[in-house]
């Protein structure tokens, strides 16, 4: 036995080693990366349930994969570009990738399926009390208004000329702020942008405290944010029952392709509300819910491989992705100000801007910000309906986009 | 506007967009989601209206079903009030500290008994 020779190739078969061949350093880059990521997910608390995941995804994934022939790897992009490649002969052969892909290969098919983003859309559901929109519905108005920022980013990303339309789409959607729509419609259109798409969504998600609040304050005045909404009417419990059920028909019937995630979201709502389906809401809201994330979280990090993620794109992808979410902001904020005129004074425009749908945090952000104005001003149920109505606003944006570029 | 063109169009995963299309699928596209929340809006008064009347007749079923009896002088006092009880042998003063002790056996509160007579027995 040479000794020697076991012992390089020992050290040829070592990651160590790759760092240093073929452009391994942008694996180190990444590695740093994925540090970071867990940095703000760990001590900084930003969205951690689902950027702990994915950080620790984008750090598994660079630490074994440094090109086609890492067999040990556990994902392998290479193997999913011939999934998407009509003239591969593996071209949607799951099969292919159950046999020759790692364990994050074989959890990315739940992603790539559209699996986990409705499951997940499925806990917001059932961990949602649409009372607010139910007993206020001119909220939805400032739900769809804030859908702006999608269609603004989507139009900056196809004019800059470096996206495709599929692809512009996808950047697009991170102004909805919703991290499971984003997710779902980027696997469908443009599952290449799938990480640095996840993570600047997530990201932004969890920076709301503080994109927001400037923008509250540029456009409203110090009387508008003041102003003390009335008391919501009480919705029966058959009203909250009706309502997944006919959101579901009617948004479904509009826009076929917003099935899976309306479908998932109203059947989890119905459940909470039923009142005879606590053990399933339950599950739905805790057990399941968990066990999504992790999967979600993890393979959607392992698309992060330093080869397709260290571009000038995925740089515009985080630029455009802040666009979007400011731009959707402002539309909320405008048309709530249009209301405020409309009834005289009696909407506080603040709300608007929890037309951007993450839940809850946004409709937080506009109850400090009215607290702020006024110690006696309670805007938290009153933001909760345009933050509710932003996850129905932003599916039906995706839907759309789905719809045109599919 | 040829929504169909633009979609067979942008499918095809190497073009790019022009400019104008991509303006016109962003502005129809933001037109779609106002156009679909506003008539799911509608359907949301619609349903909201049918109940909130439901539950204005409900409301006002139930205050004419308590305001009933109110009229009726002969009906026994109110839950909370002294009530008539019948004392055959005993004064009001240990007529009260028996009613006292028993809302305390029964652990339940004075002003939800009601007490018919209280008897002296030999």
């Amino acid at each position: 036995m040479d000794i020697l020779q076991t012992l390089k190739d020992l050290w040829e078969g070592s990651g160590f080693n790759s760092f240093f061949v073929d452009g391994g350093w942008k694996n180190l880059i990444m590695i740093g990366v994925a540090c970071v990521l867990l940095y703000l997910g760990i001590k900084k608390k930003f969205e951690p349930l689902l950027l702990v995941g994915i950080a620790f995804g984008c750090l598994l994934v660079n630490l074994s994969y440094f090109g086609p022939d890492s067999a040990d790897a556990l994902y392998h992009p290479d193997l999913w570009t011939n999934f998407l490649d009509p003239d591969s002969e593996y071209y949607h052969s799951y099969g292919h990738i159950l046999s020759s892909g790692g364990l994050l290969d074989i959890l990315y098919i739940g992603v790539k399926a559209g699996i986990y983003p409705s499951l997940i859309f499925m806990g917001v559901g059932a961990m949602t009390d649409f009372g607010p929109l139910i007993a206020n519905p001119k909220s939805l108005l400032l739900g769809a208004a804030a859908q702006m920022g999608v269609f603004l980013a989507f139009f900056g990303a196809a004019a800059s000329g470096f996206f495709t339309g599929n692809q512009a789409a996808s950047i697009g959607i991170i102004g909805g702020a919703d991290g499971p729509t984003a997710i779902f419609l980027t696997t469908k259109l443009a599952p290449e942008l799938l990480g640095p798409i996840a993570i600047a969504a997530y990201s932004y998600m969890a920076l709301i405290p503080m994109i927001q609040p400037p923008l509250m304050k540029l456009l409203t005045t110090e009387k508008e944010r003041k102003v003390k909404m009335e008391q919501n009417r009480v919705v029966s419990k058959t009203e909250k029952i009706i309502f997944p059920i006919i959101v579901a028909m009617f948004v479904i019937l509009l826009l076929p392709s917003t099935a899976p995630l309306i479908g998932c979201l109203m059947l989890g709502n119905l459940w909470r509300e039923c009142g005879v389906t606590e053990r399933l809401s339950d599950t739905v809201q805790n057990a399941l819910m968990n066990i999504v994330t992790v999967f979600l979280g993890i393979s959607v990090g392992a698309t992060t491989a330093a080869d397709s993620f260290l571009n000038l794109k995925t740089l515009l992808i985080i630029v455009l992705g802040l666009t979007a979410f400011c731009f959707s902001t402002v539309g909320g904020l405008l048309v709530g100000k249009l209301m405020y005129v409309l009834t005289g004074g009696k909407v506080n425009p603040l709300i608007g801007s929890a037309g951007v749908s993450a839940v809850p945090m946004a409709a937080r952000v506009s109850q400090m910000e009215g607290q702020k104005a006024n110690p006696s001003n309670f805007l938290l149920m009153h933001a909760m309906g345009p933050n509710v109505a932003g996850v129905i606003g932003s599916a039906i944006a995706a839907g759309f986009l789905l719809t045109v570029f599919s | 506007m040829n929504l169909a063109l633009l979609a067979a169009q942008a499918t095809d995963s190497g073009t790019k967009m022009e400019i104008g299309d991509a303006a016109l699928v962003a502005v129809v596209g933001y037109g779609v989601v106002f156009l679909g929340i506003v008539m799911l809006m509608v359907i949301l008064y619609i349903t909201g209206s049918i109940f909130k009347k439901r539950d204005a007749k409900a409301a006002e079923a139930k205050t004419e079903t308590k305001a009933a009896p109110a009229p009726d002088k002969d009906a026994p006092a109110a839950p909370g009030s002294a009530g008539h009880v019948k004392l055959n042998g005993i004064d009001e003063k240990d007529a009260a500290m028996i009613m006292a002790i028993v809302a305390d056996k029964m652990q339940t509160p004075l002003n939800e008994l009601r007490f018919i007579s209280i008897k002296e027995v030999e």
